[in-house]
């Protein structure tokens, strides 16, 4: 930037330039990067068919292995909520049985938050991002890395089982709530229950596996100039969400095993002393209020563990796709872990209604709206970063801009349940349903597809199609407006969630009743737009057009392989350089409006870089 | 990184930003498997804080009396009851397990392949007979004493639900350490980490670093111990 700072650099680079190796050919002062700090990563080599592709240790392949396996499972629940919006629309109809309706509303809730998000952004894209974006040939433990998927395939198998035990499975709601959930009354509260604790400890020690995996490599496993502060946000936002998981998935596996015993031993941790049909239980003396608050330390920071890989992608596509480097990058990365750090701390905001001394419900209404102050920091630098950009309105574009918007009407219904006086009358209706699906379902969902659209040609070589594309992201970008809209209204006149039938009543407006078969309409519409999209993936991996290599023209390590998609070890013989950010886009006094991750200073002398 | 070029870094409060501000690594010249087992460790102290946070919220929040610890885990002794008398030695042979771990780390990086041996066999021996004294004291609570899961004599429930789900968590995590330490007592004498035999399921080379990892491991099962001990026995 100024001349003096280059003067320093150069005079430090001269002093030092013997410890390090630098590449015959160019100039050594201002290309100085410090020599390698430890030996190339010992491989493991595949080589058969079945260790190629099936128990692969190949980051890459583990990443398409998470994301095909979390997108079918994700089907699933996405066929869940067409069955429920029909038993919503026409009651009439006797589509599904009460036990039925609550029963596909958990697995959906549940499948979607943790079988298809979670395990997409960080078992899908952390695997086959970190190690790309980072600069090495794989994560640092790739047979650990294996099992995590195979644990992870395992905790879907057994959820899945449970359709299929007597009982069904659990229908207690994605929270799990006790004493409800293991009391007979409630569907699945015997083998279905079961089977989903179990499942989800298999998760969760499955995730763990992989999440050392994520942090080991970001942080011991870096390029040769490869700074924290040079990490695409992808990576910063993988991170900061895999160190929540680890922090906060032990609450969930504590709980869970809780109740397990509850369930299976007759122990009373959660289930006071009741009566049930008629007769007085065994249990005595437990608590439910523990359960929700060791379920929801775990849940609150889960939304973020969603979210922030959302962020750090989103903030990738727009510069990227707006040939600008991202707006107070430093800025982004502090809003990332911040929000991280603030997500432990707000817990309890989902139990305003729960009986609660009130102080504690002011002191989490205070936590949770100091997290809006670094949310908004972010939307912020996005549109600033959109602001006087080069807007390419390519369909991984169109996808970041639908989430911007999406997010930002999410996180404004957040604000209102936020308060502990504006949700308790709208606790447990509509609104509480449209807000969560807004900001965690449709907003990181829209971010996937940004990311498939941008990513596609680096795993297959070959481009999405484009107009199919287009189709798609209207009619779920809008569709999804349609859907979740009226809900929105819904809330507001008092219409309650989890209720399996709503029919013309005195308690219920009509207009609720019209909405009812709207948004009916619309989901299936956007659920099949979705086929679509499947149909549109399997279609360009067979025969897309074919990509040229880093077809975006993006600066970040991924697209610098070699060959792509990349090879096994990444990188080829040498692994790459970094001597800046990934944000070079448009730079004053550069020849093309992109400079590479790798492209060293004295081949871009005259350009006005940032210092990174 | 090798030594000449770690002793170079700052010291101190003055390497945090400069580890934090450099490439390539942030902990300069950790092993991988050591940073990863700090990590997981903590996500560990995290379960074992729930855990222990669950009991103390039970305990509190229950109407029923708390049995008396003293009594309960007493043990006769010439027909003396001795409170805690099996818990003490229980504890004074984990604690010293994990002294002798320390040693066997300390001989395996001089390479001295049959003291580090000797040591890891004495760790798993001393680990082997907490686990077999804590499953002495199960059975003695559950067949003699009658405490159950659901329910015991002596008062609130809960007592019991607590006491084997939380003892159970950490045996389990002792017994793991146990298989782990014979397995590499046996890898030491085979003189694995001497050679970088690659291993059976990661075929990544051995090193002397993993008894290290290990023994980062069974202190830190050793010091959750301490917690359990003291909140369990002591309160």
């Amino acid at each position: 930037m100024s001349d003096e700072f280059d003067k320093k650099i150069e005079a430090k680079a001269d002093t030092i330039v013997d410890a390090g190796s630098v590449p015959s050919g160019s100039a050594p002062g201002i290309d100085y990067v410090p020599a390698h700090e430890k030996p190339d990563q010992e491989l493991y080599h595949s080589h058969s068919w079945w260790t190629t592709y099936v128990f692969s240790q190949d980051a890459k392949y583990i990443g398409i292995q998470y994301a095909i396996t979390a997108i079918g499972t994700g089907l699933i629940g996405l066929v869940l909520s067409w069955m429920m919006r029909l038993q919503l629309a026409f009651p009439g109809l006797g589509i599904l049985e009460p036990s039925a309706y609550y029963q596909f509303i958990t697995m959906h809730g549940m499948i979607m938050v943790i079988y298809l998000l979670t395990a997409l952004f960080l078992g899908g894209f952390g695997n086959l991002l970190i190690p790309l974006m980072c600069g090495a040939r794989d994560m640092a433990f790739p047979y650990l890395n294996m099992v995590s998927y195979w644990a992870f395939l395992l905790a879907v198998l057994i959820l899945l089982s449970s359709f299929f035990v007597p009982g069904g499975p659990t229908g207690a709601g994605w929270t799990l709530y006790p004493p409800q959930a293991i009391t007979s009354g409630t569907p699945g509260s015997s083998a279905g229950i079961v089977l989903m604790l179990i499942s989800l400890c298999v998760f969760v020690a499955g995730f763990t596996m992989g999440g050392l995996n994520y942090i080991i490599t970001m942080l011991q496993s870096r390029a040769r100039g490869m700074t924290l502060m040079r990490l695409p946000l992808t990576c910063w936002g993988i991170f900061t969400a895999t160190v929540l998981a680890l922090l906060a998935f032990p609450a969930l596996l504590v709980g869970c095993i809780m109740m397990t015993l509850d369930n299976l031993l007759g122990t009373s941790f959660f289930m006071p002393a009741m009566i049930s049909m008629g007769e007085k239980l065994s249990y005595d003396g437990g608590s439910p209020l523990l359960f929700q608050h060791l379920f929801w330390f775990f849940g609150h920071p889960e939304v973020y563990i969603i979210a922030l890989p959302a962020f750090g992608i989103i903030s990738d596509l727009i510069s990227v796709h707006a040939r600008k480097n991202i707006f107070g990058y430093r800025m982004m990365v502090w809003a990332i872990v911040g929000i991280g750090a603030l997500s432990f701390f707000v817990w309890a905001h989902h139990m305003y209604v729960s009986g609660m001394t009130p102080w504690f419900g002011y002191f989490f209404a205070t936590t949770t709206l100091i997290i809006a102050v670094p949310t908004a920091i972010k939307v912020y630098n996005w549109v600033l970063t959109l602001w006087r950009g080069n807007i390419h309105l390519t369909l991984p574009m169109l996808f970041a801009l639908a989430f911007i918007v999406t997010f930002v009407n999410g996180g404004l219904t957040g604000i209102f349940l936020g308060n502990v006086t504006v949700d308790v009358p709208l606790s447990d209706t509509y609104f509480v349903v449209a807000h969560f699906h807004m900001v965690m379902g449709i907003a990181p969902i829209l971010v996937v597809f940004g990311a498939i659209y941008h990513w596609f040609p680096l795993i297959t070589g070959r481009m999405l199609h484009e107009g199919i594309g287009r189709i798609h992201f209207w009619v779920t970008f809008l569709g999804s407006y349609a859907i979740y809209f009226p809900m929105h209204y819904q809330g507001f006149v008092g219409v309650p969630r989890r209720y399996f039938e709503i029919y013309d009543s005195p308690y219920i407006t009509t207009s609720t009743l019209h909405l009812n078969v709207f948004i009916t309409i619309a989901a299936l519409i956007v659920g099949a737009a979705q086929l679509l999209f499947l149909f549109n993936l399997i279609y360009s991996a067979r025969a897309g057009e074919k990509a040229e290599k880093n077809p975006w023209k993006a600066n970040s390590l991924e697209w610098l392989t070699p060959e792509m998609p990349p090879g096994h070890g990444n990188f080829g013989k040498e692994l790459p350089v970094v001597y800046r950010w990934a944000y070079d886009f448009n730079v004053p006094g550069a020849d093309k409006d992109y400079i590479p991750q790798t492209v060293p200073p004295s081949e871009v002398r005259y350009a006005k870089v940032e210092k990174t | 990184m090798d030594q000449a070029a770690l002793k170079k870094l700052p010291r101190g409060w003055k390497s945090i930003p400069s580890d934090l501000n450099s490439d390539q690594t942030a902990f300069k010249g950790v092993n991988w498997g050591k940073a990863m087992m700090w990590i997981f460790l903590l996500s560990d102290t995290f379960i074992f804080s729930c855990f222990l946070l669950s009991y103390m919220t039970g305990r509190g929040s229950t109407v029923l009396p708390w049995p008396n610890p003293s009594q309960v885990f007493a043990l006769n002794f010439m027909g003396v009851p001795v409170p805690l008398l099996l818990i003490a030695i229980m504890t004074f042979v984990l604690i010293t397990s994990s002294g002798t771990m320390a040693m066997a780390v300390k001989y395996g990086y001089e390479k001295n392949r049959k003291l580090c041996g000797t040591f890891l066999l004495l760790t798993a021996l001393g680990g082997l007979t907490f686990v077999g004294m804590q499953a002495f004291e199960w059975s003695k609570l559950i067949f003699h004493e009658g405490v159950r899961p659901w329910s015991n004599p002596y008062g609130a429930p809960q007592f019991g639900s607590f006491f084997f789900m939380i003892t159970g968590f950490h045996g389990t995590h002792v017994s793991i350490g146990v298989i782990f330490l014979f397995i590499f007592t046996r890898k030491v004498f085979r003189g694995d980490f001497d050679s970088g035999r690659k291993g059976y399921f990661t075929s990544m080379k051995s090193d002397y670093v993993a008894i290290e990892i290990l023994g980062l491991y069974w202190h830190f099962v050793d010091l959750v111990w301490v917690f359990i001990f003291a909140f369990f026995y002591l309160w």
